[in-house]
């Protein structure tokens, strides 16, 4: 257990956050340049995949299962956000033949 | 350097790869597969921050769930994908994705600055670190989603429910919505 809690300690707590932090600046630049619905999905998940590492991360510096919950909570909000989403995109596919997003267009003004 | 060390920033740097390859990989069914890689490397951070429930939950979760279903709906929206899967890739930067990357390259700035800005090792509880590592078992986790934590989460069960029904509903064959 002794040995547990150093093999934890030895990777620094910032590198956690700069690690997450660059994660989810990846998923930004996925959601911002694709025009792709599923790789937005994807991109959406990697940030919520980094705020999961963070919450988990913290939790365990606080020593308080607390945080561990919360992840569980936000994987099943994504996994609820993915099977609507992409029932949403099956559905933009049979109305337009297409998943580009800029198909989408029609309640621009 | 210890050898925990050296496999937890090899797992980060697949993690980071993995991720870019996602977002910038031109081809649909090389970037889903690449996401496999990214979330399986990131369950074994999880196993690092030991969280190890988290790391499973994250496989059977992720892997087995959010992932098959994506592949459903690249199979049900581009069949004609497949077939050009030798197709030379484009230019990575074009003109038009140039604001985003500026943007999200700023964004990163900015958290990046705001972090290392911050004496993190100033909040209390990281300085004196009254970690146990039997503190975060499987035992204390379902102890406190059955008692501190069990309104939200029957809202999470009602609402993940609600949305299962409504996916159903939404990708139905037939009538129009």
């Amino acid at each position: 257990m002794e040995q547990l809690t150093q093999t934890i300690q030895s990777v620094p707590l910032n590198h956690y956050i700069l690690f997450s932090s660059i994660i989810f600046a990846i998923g930004v630049i996925g959601v911002l340049i694709r025009r792709n619905a599923i790789v937005i999905f994807m991109s959406i998940e990697l940030m919520l995949n980094a705020v999961n590492l963070l919450l988990a991360v913290f939790s365990v510096y606080h020593g308080d299962p607390a945080g561990q919950v919360f992840v569980f909570f936000v994987m099943a909000l994504a996994a609820a956000e993915v099977a609507v989403g992409l029932a949403i995109i099956v559905m933009v596919y049979r109305n337009t033949h297409s998943i580009d997003i800029n198909v989408l267009n029609r309640l621009k003004w | 350097m210890r050898v925990e060390q050296i496999i937890f920033y090899a797992l980060a740097a697949m993690v980071l790869g993995s991720a870019l390859l996602v977002v910038t990989i031109r081809n649909l069914v090389r970037s889903i597969f690449l996401f496999f890689v990214a979330l399986i490397s990131l369950s074994g951070l999880y196993i690092f921050a030991s969280a190890d429930f988290i790391a499973i939950a994250q496989i059977v979760i992720y892997v087995g769930g959010v992932l098959v279903l994506m592949l459903f709906a690249f199979l049900l929206s581009n069949k004609e994908l497949l077939n050009n899967l030798s197709r030379p890739v484009n230019r990575l930067i074009n003109i038009s994705s140039l604001p985003g990357f500026l943007l999200a390259s700023a964004f990163l700035f900015v958290l990046i600055s705001a972090i290392l800005n911050t004496e993190i090792s100033w909040l209390g509880y990281v300085q004196q670190n009254h970690f146990q590592p039997g503190d975060n078992t499987v035992h204390n986790i379902g102890i406190s989603i059955m008692t501190r934590y069990l309104l939200p989460f029957e809202a999470v069960s009602m609402f993940l429910m609600m949305a299962l029904i409504g996916a159903a509903h939404l990708a139905r064959k037939g009538q129009k919505i």
